[in-house]
């Protein structure tokens, strides 16, 4: 049936056309509601909220972790010895500038990665596979690193290590440094995180 | 004409075309293209009755790809939240207002699933009609009763997943039913709930009866009911086989290809059924109260029964015939007559091809008598399920009697009264209105 | 020709017969159910607001937060979602969401469900749905009136524990929390209508005003994007005319080659 030989006929050509556009056009139309159910819903949205921390209780030296869309947020109060280890490291980091900007906003893209140098706000996960990795913040090999080792982070699944600032060290499975949050101080001692200033 | 009598696709040379060519040797592509679609000859007399085998196919679609997405956000948990309302109510309302596009799908499914049994019942009422249960379709009919008792189960664990008052006490009440059965009743009404009353066991079994085992046999029965059909051909108004005036090439003089002409056609129908669909899906959602009844917007509450429990409307016939049922036979009580009446009701249609004794199929060459019986028959089956819709009156008990003695002469007379009946002459040929 | 043309004409007015019968049926069943679900003759008060009027919805969103997001809960909405109603971020945190609560969090109260059930002899229901719940009074759209009549036809009852009761909602658990602005009803045993005993900070007409624009919040809390909802219907019957049309005409085309 189909071989033989048929008269082409524009009139039907043109219907086939113009239902095949209408009813296209009506299937994209019924996947929005499908594809959007996919998305965050409302719940999700609220528990992703932006978060309100006090740092005035924070030592010296430590860190504490807030949990912002479910994942950890890190805030180290930085030494001065931490703070000095940063430009040793120039270059032994991928990034030592914060050039990727997708990892930082623009008020974090500087030499501590941060809006006050003593207090690095950064978010938890590798940027590898997303573990996350954990503190070695002791120098040298006590904490069963190499003994050149200055402090910093060691990604427990791939072996990817971070400094102070979250930059990733050079051949390390990690592409990219640990992803600064946009956060603001409120006040001296407290900090929103996952929300920009207004009208900054 | 299915199967695999077709030559296998040859490559025209082209990239796509060797592809096809490797695909179709391993596999019945294009045979099957051609036995079900492109050469599947359908009678060319199909009127508007015969929209709605495909509109059930098209329902069944929106169904399961609505359920698929449902799934995701749905919990089936009857435990109470912190608010104080269970989880699964909680999560349905959770669809409704916190899900991007969720109150769409979930109206879509609730929609559907009454827009399935009008699809069905209306495709029933063809087969009715036509004679389309008889002698060589017998086997796609009795696939299709089976679909229709699916379906029934279906609807039913579905129905409870909402945990809202309707659910819950309509569960209660079927499933308390089979303690009518002797002896093992009440062991095999606890089987069923899993615990003493309906609760988080029932819902939970429920579910996945709902979502894996009834779809599967509901897909697998549709598949067998089409290869079924299209082993014997497609009925038609006239009752006519086609297949008896063939042409030279052994083509039905009567047929046309199913693809592209019912195709074509098909697509008309399907859109006039969505702008139906949509019509109430956006305007209407509850259906007057029919296709979400306003008790369900109460969070299940087993201490308290709403004042007036009805099934849902698809149902209602059968509960009909089942509170029809009063008198105590050969020892047994009521209840249990009750549940076998309200089975029988349902099952009779299977033996439908059996029944019927005319010398024709379509109702267009059977006499008056088949027609008045007829009409009264569906008389019936709406009174009885306007009736399954209101509470218990003396005067609606004694309608619902009447109807239901009826109902049960239409089929078991069928082989007496067919042969009653006067018939027109069947021409050879089809007819085109 | 002719014939076929009228066999046509009969057809459909055949169906269309057959369709207005049935629809005749159903608009029957439902005010039946109406009597039989209520137990007869409650006479219920139009509510004659609309979900689209935003100024009343707003109204009512303020009242029921002051009167009964402290025993019942809306749990099912989001103090965002008021957002949509025109209120700006702001105004929703300074004037709904309370102390300690996020404006994305949903409106559930603090109570616990077993302690009110002890108070008030039965749990406050939650009330997100409950005008939907609430259609079973007749069709879903009397749920709106059954809340009107209900929430102006409390009384004084000595033989309450709360001290009130109501004309429609017998033996009812809950207390009128809107007496001083309603005033006070005693029922007279004999005529069975209220009478005013006490007088409340408004006049009938402003109450009346007052509980429907709480209606009419209540209403649009109960799906808040039904507005929306019936805007898209008119946009995908819209299109479902248009795609109906060019289908039809395919079909034509392929069909005028069948005999």
């Amino acid at each position: 049936m189909s071989n033989q030989p048929k008269k082409i006929d524009c009139g039907r050509r043109r219907l086939i056309l113009a239902t095949a556009a209408v009813g296209g056009a009506g299937a994209i139309g019924a996947l929005v509601p499908f594809v959007s159910s996919l998305l965050p819903s409302e719940r999700a949205k609220a528990a992703g909220a932006p978060v309100e921390v006090d740092i005035s209780k924070l030592g010296v030296g430590q860190m504490m972790t807030v949990e912002w869309r479910g994942k950890p947020v890190w805030i180290i109060h930085r030494s001065p010895a931490m703070l000095e280890t940063l430009p040793k490291l120039k270059d032994a980091v991928a990034d030592p500038d914060s050039s990727t900007e997708s990892q930082q906003p623009a008020y974090a893209q500087n030499a501590t990665r941060s809006i006050k140098p003593e207090y690095m706000v950064v978010i938890g996960i590798c940027t590898h596979l997303g573990c996350s990795p954990s503190q070695k913040f002791k120098a040298g090999s006590e904490e069963g690193m190499a003994g050149d080792w200055l402090g910093g982070f060691l990604c427990p699944c791939h072996g990817s290590t971070f400094d102070f600032a979250g930059r990733v060290f050079k051949a390390k499975p990690a592409p990219t440094n640990l992803e600064v949050p946009p956060h603001y101080y409120i006040s001296d001692t407290r900090i929103l995180i996952g929300e920009e200033k207004k009208g900054a | 004409m299915a199967g695999g009598t077709f030559k296998k696709y040859e490559s025209d040379g082209t990239m796509s075309g060797a592809l096809l060519e490797w695909f179709d040797k391993r596999f019945p592509l294009t045979s099957m293209w051609r036995g079900h679609l492109s050469e599947y000859y359908a009678p060319k007399n199909f009127n508007f009755w015969y929209f709605f085998g495909s509109l059930a196919l098209l329902v069944l679609v929106i169904q399961v790809v609505t359920g698929i997405f449902l799934v995701m956000h749905y919990k089936p948990d009857a435990a109470v939240n912190a608010a104080g309302v269970p989880v699964a109510f909680a999560s349905v309302e959770y669809i409704m207002r916190d899900v991007p596009g969720g109150w769409f799908i979930r109206y879509m499914h609730s929609t559907g699933a009454s827009a399935f049994f009008i699809v069905v019942y209306l495709h029933m009422f063809r087969g009715l009609i036509y004679g389309s249960y008889r002698k060589p379709r017998e086997l796609t009919w009795l696939f299709g009763v089976g679909i229709f008792l699916v379906l029934m189960g279906e609807a039913f664990f579905g129905y409870l997943l909402p945990w809202g008052q309707m659910s819950y006490w309509g569960a209660q009440v079927i499933v308390n039913l089979f303690s009518a059965i002797p002896i093992i009743g009440n062991d095999l009404s606890l089987f069923i709930r899993g615990d003493f009353v309906v609760g988080d066991a029932t819902l939970n079994r429920f579910f996945s009866f709902h979502v894996i085992a009834f779809p599967l046999i509901l897909l697998g029965l549709v598949a067998a009911h089409i290869l079924a059909l299209h082993e014997t051909g497609s009925n038609n108004p006239d009752g006519i086989d086609i297949k008896e005036n063939k042409d030279e090439n052994g083509i039905p003089l009567d047929g046309i290809p199913f693809h592209p002409y019912y195709t074509v056609k098909d697509i008309v129908g399907v859109v006039a059924f969505l702008f139906i669909f949509f019509a109430v899906l956006f305007f209407a959602p509850e259906g007057g109260g029919y296709f979400l009844e306003t008790p369900n917007f109460y969070p299940a509450d087993p201490l308290k029964t709403p004042p007036h429990i009805a099934p849902v409307w698809y149902f209602t016939p059968f509960y009909s015939i089942l509170r029809a049922m009063v008198w105590n036979f050969f020892g047994l009580d009521a209840k249990f007559w009750g549940v076998v009446a309200m089975g029988a009701s349902v099952l009779v249609f299977a033996f439908l091809p059996w029944l019927d004794n005319a010398p024709v199929r379509s109702i267009r060459y059977r006499g008056p008598l088949t027609k008045t019986l007829l009409t009264l028959f569906v008389i019936c089956f709406f009174v009885l399920g306007y009736l399954g819709t209101l509470s218990p009156t003396p005067m609606g008990e004694l309608i619902s009697q009447i109807c239901m003695v009826y109902y049960f002469a239409f089929f078991f007379g069928m082989p007496w009264w067919t042969r009653m009946d006067t018939y027109k002459q069947v021409p050879d040929r089809v007819t085109m209105h | 020709m002719q014939n076929k043309l009228f066999n046509k004409v009969k057809r459909f007015y055949l169906f269309s017969l057959m369709l207005v019968a049935v629809a005749i049926l159903f608009s029957f069943a439902a005010p039946m159910q109406t009597a039989s679900a209520s137990g007869g003759d409650v006479h219920l008060d139009k509510w004659e607001g609309s979900v689209s009027d935003l100024d009343a919805v707003r109204n009512g969103a303020k009242t029921f937060n002051k009167y009964c997001l402290n025993c019942h809960g809306a749990s099912f909405l989001r103090y965002k979602n008021l957002v949509d109603l025109g209120f700006t971020e702001d105004q929703v945190k300074a004037e709904f969401v309370p102390e300690g609560r996020k404006i994305g969090d949903l409106m559930s109260i603090a109570a616990d469900p077993a302690e009110q059930k002890v108070w008030f002899g039965a749990t406050p229901p939650d009330l997100t749905v409950i005008v939907r719940a609430r259609g079973e009074a007749g069709a879903p759209g009397a749920g709106a009136d059954w809340l009107y009549t209900y929430l102006r036809s409390f009384y004084r009852d000595a033989n309450r524990p709360t001290g009130w009761n109501n004309v429609i909602f017998e033996n009812v658990g809950m207390p009128n929390p809107l007496w001083e602005l309603q005033g006070q009803f005693a029922l007279n045993p004999e005529t069975h209508k209220l009478e005013k005993i006490v007088e409340g900070t408004m006049t009938q007409a402003q109450y009346d005003k007052t509980i429907s624009d709480l209606v009419s919040f209540m209403v649009w809390m109960a799906e808040p994007q039904q507005d929306f909802r019936r805007q898209l219907g008119f946009f995908v019957l819209g299109f479902l005319i248009i795609f109906f049309g060019v289908a039809y005409a395919l079909k034509k085309n392929y069909w005028k080659d069948v005999h």
